[in-house]
């Protein structure tokens, strides 16, 4: 029996506007270097700033984007609604932040570092990566038996 | 002051990566719609192998193609950088294995469970104004800098 709901098709358009996005986030992610682990740790350890920079120019522009777009227009470019950022701040949510920042604080790597790294050839980075699946498959398991009607 | 104390391998790589992630992360959201975070594909990717109910949420089937798409192009756009700007050879890290896979559980684990990362709560969150971001940040920053020191301090 499938009970998987019909995913919305998405047009060609919107995944190469994703596919050339993604690749302008890879690309920024390298060029600041923040797809080398141990500059990530540098920062953490107070020896490099440059994660801020990143951070803040990043943020910068992003709300740039994210407040005027919806401002200036109904829906996006493509036609689609603007979907909104969900948040609360919540246990799950404190939890979640807290192991989150543990387990970037020990190997220096988050998700967007961990798969823009294997465009830099950076094998080991498989690892953190192979981590990173198996946490969020962990994640989705333990909430399914939490929470059996979500 | 000196701004080679702060930034001892230069700063403007920094600033525009930065430049760079916010641009993609708003004109994915300018011509779609689409918010860009990085953590959810793990969890929509799963939803094509794992039958589970909390996989097979429409956030993640409905999202599992673009979010693949987006994760390639991090892929491509980190070895363009890397073809035309790199030294020659892949980048490696000294980071112990055992350091990468486990910390990248807990990274894994604690974005899904906290519903966002550095990209997720980081870039879109706080340029989305969304104070449960801001928190979420502050608390990641926190017990990042408290595990990486206690790290360091372990090996030293």
């Amino acid at each position: 029996m499938n009970t998987t709901p019909t995913p919305a098709a998405s047009p060609a358009s919107h995944l190469l506007v994703a596919l050339l996005a993604g690749a302008l986030f890879g690309f920024g992610l390298a060029l600041s270097t923040m797809v080398q682990p141990e500059v990530v740790l540098s920062f953490l350890r107070f020896q490099d700033f440059g994660l801020a920079l990143v951070m803040g120019g990043g943020v910068a522009v992003a709300l740039l984007g994210l407040q005027l777009a919806p401002r200036l227009r109904g829906r996006a470019l493509l036609g689609q609604p603007f979907q909104t950022h969900a948040a609360a701040w919540d246990r799950d949510t404190q939890l979640g932040a807290a192991l989150f920042g543990i387990g970037w604080g020990l190997c220096g790597v988050c998700p967007g570092p961990a798969i823009a790294g294997l465009g830099t050839g950076n094998w080991a980075l498989l690892w953190a990566l192979a981590g990173i699946a198996l946490g969020a498959l962990a994640q989705g398991w333990r909430a399914d038996r939490g929470h059996p009607a979500r | 002051m000196d701004v080679s104390l702060l930034f001892p391998l230069g700063w403007q790589h920094y600033l525009i990566g930065g430049l760079c992630i916010g641009a993609a992360v708003a004109l994915l959201y300018l011509f779609t719609g689409w918010i860009g975070g990085m953590s959810s594909v793990f969890s929509s990717t799963w939803s094509y192998l794992v039958q589970r109910p909390y996989f097979q949420q429409p956030r993640y089937t409905g999202t599992r193609v673009w979010r693949l798409v987006y994760a390639a192009g991090l892929v491509l756009g980190a070895g363009v950088w890397w073809l035309f700007w790199g030294e020659g050879e892949a980048l490696t890290t000294g980071v112990p294995v055992w350091q990468l896979l486990i910390g990248g559980f807990l990274v894994g684990y604690g974005a899904r469970l906290g519903n966002g990362c550095t990209s997720g709560h980081g870039i879109c969150g706080l340029g989305s104004l969304k104070k449960p971001s801001l928190y979420a940040v502050l608390t990641f920053m926190a017990t990042a800098f408290i595990t990486a020191n206690l790290v360091a301090w372990v090996y030293a």
